[in-house]
């Protein structure tokens, strides 16, 4: 029978536990933040739907100037989402474990669990909302189709790796010090007009770019655009600086994950 | 078969390190049911969340080939913002088990009725206790950690738990930590007295207790019970 302390499994097996735990934990979160209640889990997408057409609404009344000839609404469905997608992953994260230390009873479920879960979450959350209202502009004629959707898939997947990453990182640092919490919010919320969504790069004289392209978040902004509006974006981004960027932060997360494993004390 | 080696557990505390266990060495094989008699803060939770394996040693190393289950009494994990069957569908899925045949366990265990569809925010300690004990019952596993089960509960519930655990799988091993003594006294096969960071094991339960009562006995000051208050 598959019961707990099954170590040393072959990796088909294990792939399938992985598999189920994390189903479990998904259902498990989702019903613990959005309840059977009203619409319920439907929350999950609704609520970053109604940010993205808020923040859409407010752009287009004040008439935001950004720099092309992109209409404003492509313009805030791009970025908004894409804030959306990177800052709320480690807004879940941190403190998640805290809220599920009893789990860790149970030998199938690592500290890393607890973080995927929420983090495919709020993935699916922002990637819903951002389809949904997609589709919904392109209906009503307020969007023209993306030019490349493989391109917006790749600049989507991008920030969601390094939100990701972020959100893992930062989450288990989170566990041993209060002050990433704190630190967070103010940063998250400093680095919002910074990170691409409120500018389009080639709109920035050329020192702002120069410095603007140390911001990661930019270039995946970028990217979507790029896919979104093809050459009227004029995107600027650079893989060889966000790739590598992503790939030292997820190492640095998974070491801080497996540091924090191995002392992480259940209730 | 369970095995410890040199178990040493540190806490890094604010005021330095804690030395909570050391040197501690022991095998359990099925059929073996160890009693650990210890004060508050000797290290019995400790040692029990070594075993289960949600926490690790600083140094030795837990051995296990059988499987063993969460500490009993303690809720399972669960989210108390959930109802009690949504907690059994959690754990059904977490250990791959038939949701329906464990839904149908519970429901006859734990008497809860209604109650099972609502929060578990919402019950009181005792249900909470039946539902917990409920849900260890529905995992087959081979070594069950018992940490105070007799704190909670009326006594239906501790007769109907005592012949789940004691009669029904008597072939298992346990380890049961408590400060009832008499408890571990009349369900264990073996005694241990856990007391400054080091675990003394005894075949005889007698043995153990005097040993623990000379350890723990509370020293009254000298003239107690006529000792003259002193007056401001």
């Amino acid at each position: 029978m598959d019961v707990a302390g099954t170590e040393n499994q072959p990796l088909k097996e294990s792939w399938a536990v992985q598999v189920r735990i994390l189903g479990a934990l998904l259902v498990r979160e989702m019903l613990t933040r959005y309840g059977r209640h009203n619409i319920g889990f439907l929350w999950l997408f609704i609520e970053p739907m109604i940010f993205t057409l808020g923040v859409t609404a407010l752009w287009t009344a004040a008439k935001s100037v950004h720099g092309s000839d992109l209409p404003i609404v492509a313009f805030a469905l791009t970025g908004y989402s894409s804030v959306l997608l990177w800052r709320n992953m480690p807004g879940r994260c941190i403190g998640a474990l805290w809220a599920n230390l009893g789990l860790m009873y149970h030998r199938n479920i690592k500290v890393l669990d607890i973080y995927a879960a929420r983090i495919l979450l709020e993935f699916g959350g922002a990637t819903i909302s951002f389809a949904m209202l997609s589709v919904l502009f392109i209906a009503i004629g307020w969007l023209e189709p993306p030019e490349d959707i493989l391109k917006v898939a790749g600049g989507w997947l991008l920030l969601a790796w390094l939100g990701g990453a972020a959100a893992t990182y930062l989450g288990a640092l989170s566990h041993e010090s209060e002050l990433v919490e704190k630190l967070w919010h103010p940063f998250s919320y400093l680095l919002f007009p910074l990170s691409g969504a409120a500018f389009l790069v080639d709109a920035l004289p050329p020192t702002a770019q120069f410095y603007a392209l140390f911001i990661p978040t930019v270039h995946g902004t970028e990217i979507v655009r790029e896919g979104y509006f093809g050459t009227r974006a004029r995107a600027h981004y650079d893989l060889g600086y966000i790739i590598p960027f992503c790939m030292i932060l997820s190492a640095l997360a998974l070491v801080q994950v497996r540091k924090l494993s191995r002392r992480v004390v259940p209730e | 078969m369970i095995r410890l080696r040199d178990i040493r557990k540190v806490y890094e505390t604010r005021h330095g390190s804690k030395l909570v266990l050391d040197g501690i060495n022991f095998d359990l094989t099925m059929g073996e049911r160890l009693g650990v008699l210890g004060q508050n803060g000797a290290g019995k939770s400790t040692l029990i969340r070594l075993i289960s394996g949600a926490e690790h040693p600083t140094s030795g190393a837990v051995e296990r080939n059988i499987s063993v289950s969460w500490p009993l009494a303690f809720g399972g994990a669960f989210q108390v913002f959930l109802t009690g069957i949504d907690n059994i569908r959690f754990i059904s899925r977490i250990y791959n088990q038939e949701f329906e045949m464990n839904l149908a366990f519970v429901e006859e265990f734990a008497e809860l009725g209604a109650y099972l569809k609502e929060p578990v925010r919402t019950y009181s300690s005792g249900m909470r206790a039946r539902l917990a004990f409920a849900i260890s019952m529905i995992i087959e596993f081979d070594c069950f950690l018992i940490d105070e089960i007799s704190a909670v509960g009326d006594e239906r519930f501790h007769d109907r738990c005592n012949y789940e655990l004691f009669e029904k799988r008597a072939d298992r091993a346990m380890i049961i930590v408590s400060h009832d003594a008499a408890y571990i006294r009349d369900h264990c096969t073996r005694w241990g007295v856990l007391h400054a960071t080091k675990l003394e094991l005894y075949d005889d339960f007698e043995d153990a207790y005097a040993d623990f009562k000379e350890l723990i006995r509370w020293k009254p000051p000298p003239g107690w019970p006529n000792v003259e208050v002193p007056t401001a």
